[in-house]
């Protein structure tokens, strides 16, 4: 008997706020996360690419300094989502065996190495902090998390650019379901908006260009987009076996009922037009929950904003629910937050449960004119999602052709 | 510039709170580095580094392991300085 997998806490940070109901309604509300950036490195690098999607919340409100200064950002990011989280699953008393981590980052370390590197090159070797490799190792996040809760079960790190937190979802309802924990924390983070990777995504024409009007350049599905937007952030969610989460009396939030992941071998970057490898993404998730995609009321798109990328996601969508699929609310949450690359996934399904729990799918701001090629049910407005069961699929694809997709249910017992 | 005895001190306990949020106040000439502040190998390495840096000294490394408590470092540091 397959067990079943619950959420009992969640948490955010991003461009909408330092908090998940933060995040929530200014989501709702149609905020936009985006803005000009006012860092020198603009400047002095002459970056083609002026503004990103910054948390709102920086870090060294929330961490005192001597735990900040251990811990690359995009792991103060982790710590800061996943205590929220912690809390609000009601910090849950579970054996530190029976207790696992799941977490996601796609470029990981990178202002921790770049300066460190700066250190070397200005001061010498024994001005290079002994917690460097620590701190910009990719596992960091896993790593600390395991740290600060205690877990002893495992902390496992996954690394599939875009599609990380995501799959650090799949991959905990699997780990619950296989019996490796009783409860996991999962999610992940990114703290990249730095010249370098600006620099590159920019180089790859990956970026919107849209220097003079940045609160409406992420525009997922509008016929005018011109590329994705620099985000940044975490999110956490726990993940608890029902039977844990019913015996301590929890507050539960949705179930987590299929984790599908996938990979397309189509190219490093883009993602396969015909669609199939996200296709068969979503087919694994619905799978696993055994549900028909006629089932489906709710989708939380990639969408990233780019020209080919929104799509292909379309395709796919098309290919498994047919001509249903300009019925179905989609939300693109990345118009609002900008693209957390390895912490997108874990936000939008944060955005996803918040969507069952409140029946409504987010909107997707800054649409200007609709392109045919992705006609979508988005609305810049909220769209309710009305009464009777849910069940919700949410999608990441990401650079090396991963495909993760989590489908969710509302929990009504 | 050389650093009297009460500022290297001071100065020190500045590095130790940045780096382990240890009060200033309970950093004193007797106290441990291991056994009463509770420091790890790292973050003594880290403080090290960052004394080094602060009072324009050189801590090598195998010298290290002979400042057990704060004031072994202090005077350390104190006759470090040219």
């Amino acid at each position: 008997m397959t067990k079943r997998i619950v959420v009992t806490g969640i948490g955010a940070t991003s461009a909408l706020g330092g908090t998940a109901p933060e995040n929530w309604a200014n989501l709702l509300a149609g905020v936009s996360g985006t803005h000009t950036l006012t860092h020198d490195w603009i400047e002095t690098y002459q970056i083609p690419v002026t503004f990103a999607a910054e948390a709102s919340v920086r870090p060294e409100e929330v961490l005192p300094r001597h735990e900040a200064k251990r811990l690359d950002p995009s792991v103060q990011f982790a710590l800061i989502a996943a205590r929220e989280a912690w809390e609000d699953a009601g910090a849950p008393e579970v054996a530190p065996e029976r207790l696992g981590v799941d977490w996601a980052t796609g470029i990981g370390g990178l202002w921790t190495l770049l300066d460190a590197w700066d250190t070397l090159r200005e001061k010498g070797p024994r001005r290079v902090m002994p917690l460097t490799v620590p701190m910009l190792m990719p596992n960091a996040g896993a790593g600390n998390l395991s740290l600060q809760f205690g877990a002893k079960a495992y902390a496992r790190s996954v690394v599939s650019a875009c599609a990380s937190s995501t799959e650090s979802i799949a991959n905990a309802f699997n780990h619950l379901q296989e019996g490796l924990a009783d409860v996991v924390i999962a999610g992940g983070a990114e703290s990249a908006i730095h010249p370098i990777t600006m620099a590159s995504f920019a180089s790859a024409q990956a970026l919107s260009r849209r220097n003079d009007d940045p609160e409406h350049a992420s525009r997922p599905g509008a016929i005018d987009r011109d590329g994705f937007v620099m985000g940044e952030g975490g999110a956490a969610l726990v993940l608890e076996t029902l039977e844990h989460a019913l015996a301590r009396g929890a507050k539960i939030y949705a179930e987590i009922v299929g984790g599908g992941v996938s990979a397309d071998a189509h190219h490093i970057t883009a993602n396969d037009p015909t669609g199939a490898g996200a296709t068969r993404a979503v087919e694994q998730a619905l799978a696993q929950a055994g549900a028909a995609p006629d089932e489906v009321t709710h989708i939380n798109a990639h969408a990233t904003s780019t020209p080919v990328g929104d799509p292909n996601e379309y395709e796919a969508l098309k290919n498994v629910f047919g001509d249903r699929i300009t019925e179905i609310p989609v939300s693109a949450t990345k118009a609002s937050t900008g693209h957390l690359l390895g912490g997108t996934g874990a936000l939008e399904a944060v955005f996803t449960i918040l969507a069952l729990r409140d029946r409504v799918a987010p909107p997707t701001i800054n649409m200007t004119e609709p392109d045919p090629a992705v006609p979508f049910k988005l609305s810049g407005e909220p769209q309710p999602l009305g009464d009777g069961p849910q069940l919700a699929i949410s999608n990441s694809f990401g650079f090396g052709g991963h495909n993760a997709v989590v489908a969710i249910r509302s929990y009504d017992g | 510039m050389a650093f009297s005895n009460d500022e290297v001190l001071a100065g020190l306990a500045e590095l130790i709170t940045d780096e382990t949020g240890i009060d200033a106040s309970e950093v004193a000439l007797e106290k441990s580095f291991t056994d009463d502040l509770d420091i790890d190998s790292i973050s003594m390495m880290t403080i090290v580094v960052n004394a080094e840096e602060k009072f324009g000294v050189t801590i090598p490394d195998d010298e290290v392991k002979n400042l057990k408590t704060v004031g072994d470092a202090v005077s350390f540091i104190v006759a470090g300085q040219e």
